[in-house]
């Protein structure tokens, strides 16, 4: 049940999510490059901040609506608004709505819910993007995040785009569908049982024997890859627009 | 002595997963347990159709359900059961002894019934001299350890066969050791047939209780719920109010979506239909036949049409089965009767969020047990409700719940205000968002939320510029 494919678009908009804003820009910076070179012109209004979500997950639901709010007068043309993540999409997508119930902005938020799609769903279904590969050899590993799966129905579309690259190899975790254990604040709140689970998760990327662990999601991969980092392992993360705009665009 | 206790919630986890038997125990079974279910769906429309079905029966009895309990008295007083009423855990232990004791029951054996551990039936029973004995060869198992369940399917699912073996060795006389399955299925059978024999009462759950007809219908593999509700003189049937649907009509799909969720079982090998005492002429069944319908604050969770949907569960457990934070800690670890997912949201709403405030911070929403419910209840939803009603924000104004406002820190709305405030300026955001990417990373790794994120991870690296600042670089359009 992904978004339903729509013709492709003379403009986006792009919502670069805060944590790619300030920990990841290199990963929202590919995402652009990629929806560029399809010839569809990139919107990036400036005062976008933040979905809403670690708020409206943390209890505060008040607080998510002023953020989420915010938002909404940003991107009001009708054209696609994607995002680096599927979390945020799915915040945007299935959760503004039920935020807004009741709310004089109500309208506005399901116009923007409507109009949300993750990164390799749109690449995949609304651009039909057509990869080539200019990358050496290599093994890596997928991570999907639960909200893209769940939320957002993506499942197979970032797998498909890996798979259109020639020369990697693309090796499945063992529990591929597994919660890494990130949840937001879940892992500050219950560090225990988010440790365990992280951990498990880094024990199954290092069973691909992968390079690199690409995931679609900069939550799960702060996560993980913070984990793998801690633990000294060679393996590498990325985000998957990342991934991909290295491997395709023509070296400068 | 009880149990059930909701505080410490963080000693017990820590405690859990320290034991590496327990983990290895509960990944290999929820493993197991999650392939055979697996594969009784799948064909994806027949799973989406049934399930819509399976929910809009279980609203459907929701939306009626005073009207149905009535009919359900009504029709079962007809067929000869009589009906008992317990607003609380107390009144239905009270009900439970006065039949007892008026047949001067010594034992009473037991089928499968988490409605009973609600009400530690055991434990009271004991204290007024009537001994209560599972028959469920997992609650059989968790009995003679002295424990609670741990799954609410798998009562035993925590151990492993050895650990079987030698409990049976220490408590059975005669018996030794042995691994393996059949033996120790026929061990317990052989001790518990007699009991069956003997018993003064039996005592059983209900899956679902058929308003329409007065028929209490009860799903199990073991052919213990037959014996506890055929061969003792007295049957007593205990059962939450949610319990109750409308038609006999309505129960093939929730027993198919039941039996394919829990255990991965087209059918599960007994399925009983209980509709009266024994009749004139009759060879068995009981001679008397008693229902007892418990609220225990099912009817406060009924009130608010948000929280109702938790009602609707059929007690499958797939989502613990799915859940990866029940896979890692175990049932036990939970301290109340339901753990997984549908007992981080029905527990403090029966026992208040005071006793039980870490339940609904104990997810990552990941929303796998939202996936396999197959009666759609929104359990993540849910999460975040009991979220806002611990923060004390809470906008659900109409029907509080317990302890409210258990977990409301001053410091934390504090920060959350300051979060908000400056996620909703752009103006704010800038100057915040620019400072963090100059000096984000000199904070100390003992800073709040730091100290725990960097247990088992390295500290998050703050990137030199903002997306914004290279957006704008990229000369992208700003409209």
């Amino acid at each position: 049940m992904s978004r339903t494919p729509i013709e492709k678009p003379k403009s986006v908009y792009f919502f670069g999510t805060c944590l790619v804003d300030l920990f990841y820009p290199e990963a929202g910076v590919a995402g652009i490059e990629l929806i560029k070179r399809e010839g569809v012109e990139v919107i990036f209004p400036q005062a976008q901040s933040c979905c809403g979500q670690p708020a409206f997950n943390s209890g505060q639901r008040d607080k998510a609506r002023d953020v989420a709010r915010a938002q909404l007068d940003l991107f009001t043309k009708d054209i696609p608004v994607v995002l680096p993540s599927g979390s945020c999409a799915g915040m945007m997508f299935k959760h503004y709505p039920e935020l807004f119930e009741g709310d004089v902005d109500y309208n506005k938020a399901c116009a923007l819910a409507n109009r949300v799609y993750e990164l390799s769903d749109f690449l995949l279904n609304v651009l039909k993007i057509k990869l080539t590969d200019k990358g050496e050899p290599m093994r890596v590993t997928w991570h999907g995040s639960c909200h893209s799966q769940r939320e957002m129905g993506v499942r197979s579309q970032p797998k498909d785009l890996i798979n259109q690259l020639e020369n990697v190899e693309l090796v499945e975790l063992k529990r591929e569908t597994e919660c890494c254990g990130f949840g937001g604040t879940f892992a500050v709140r219950q560090p225990e049982i988010s440790a365990a689970m992280v951990s498990d998760k880094a024990d199954d990327v290092e069973a691909t024997q992968a390079q690199k662990l690409v995931s679609g999601d900069c939550g799960c991969m702060m996560n993980i890859t913070g984990h793998l980092d801690y633990r000294k392992s060679d393996v590498q993360g990325l985000h998957l627009a990342e991934f991909l705009w290295e491997r395709t665009n023509d070296p400068r | 002595m009880t149990l059930v206790n909701g505080k410490d919630f963080k000693g017990r986890v820590h405690k859990a997963l320290k034991d590496e038997e327990l983990r290895a125990n509960f990944r290999r079974a929820m493993d197991g347990l999650m392939g055979k279910r697996a594969m009784q769906f799948t064909d994806g429309d027949e799973w989406t159709r049934l399930r819509n079905l399976g929910e809009s029966i279980k609203k459907r009895a929701l939306s009626k359900l005073p009207e149905l309990l009535e009919r359900l008295e009504e029709n079962c007083t007809k067929n000869g059961i009589k009906v008992h009423w317990a607003r609380t855990v107390d009144e239905a232990n009270s009900i439970i002894l006065e039949i007892l004791k008026s047949h001067d029951v010594k034992t009473v054996v037991k089928g499968k019934s988490m409605v009973s551990e609600e009400m530690e039936l055991n434990h009271f029973l004991g204290d007024h001299g009537i001994r209560a004995l599972e028959a469920d060869l997992g609650e059989y198992i968790v009995q003679m350890a002295g424990q609670m369940p741990s799954h609410i399917v798998m009562p035993a699912i925590h151990m492993n066969k050895g650990q079987i073996a030698k409990l049976f060795q220490d408590n059975l006389p005669d018996t030794p050791y042995s691994e393996d399955a059949a033996e120790l299925t026929a061990i317990a059978r052989k001790e518990l047939r007699r009991e069956f024999m003997e018993a003064g009462a039996g005592l059983s759950g209900v899956n679902f209780a058929v308003a329409e007809t007065g028929t209490l219908c009860l799903v199990e593999n073991e052919g213990n719920g037959r014996m506890v509700t055929t061969v003792p003189p007295v049957h007593i049937a205990v059962t939450g109010i949610e319990k109750v649907v409308e038609n006999l009509s309505d129960v093939p799909a929730l027993l198919s979506l039941l039996t394919r969720s829990a255990t991965g079982q087209p059918i599960t090998t007994y399925f009983n239909m209980i509709s009266s005492p024994r009749k004139e002429g009759e060879k068995d069944g009981p001679k008397e036949v008693h229902l007892v319908l418990l609220d225990n604050g099912r009817s406060k969770v009924y009130r608010d049409t948000e929280t109702r949907d938790t009602l609707q569960c059929i007690r499958c457990g797939a989502c613990m089965n799915h859940c990866p934070v029940y896979t890692r800690i175990g049932g036990h670890a939970y301290g109340g009767v339901y753990p997984g997912p549908i007992g981080k949201i029905l527990t403090p709403q029966l026992e208040g969020l005071d006793e039980y405030p870490e339940h609904a911070s104990a997810s990552t929403l990941c929303n796998a047990c939202v996936e396999v419910c197959p009666v759609k209840i929104p359990i993540a939803k849910m999460l975040v409700r009991l979220r806002d009603e611990n923060s004390g924000n809470c906008p659900h104004g109409e029907h509080p719940l317990k302890g409210r406002g258990a977990k409301s820190s001053t410091i934390e709305n504090a920060g959350w205000s300051g979060w908000a405030a400056m996620n909703a300026s752009p103006a704010t955001y800038k100057v915040a968002t620019t400072a963090m990417s100059r000096i984000g990373n000199l904070l100390p790794q003992s800073a709040p939320m730091l100290k725990e994120w960097t247990s088992v991870r390295v500290k998050p690296k703050f990137a030199k510029k903002t997306l914004h600042q290279m957006a704008k670089e990229m000369g992208l359009k700003d409209e």
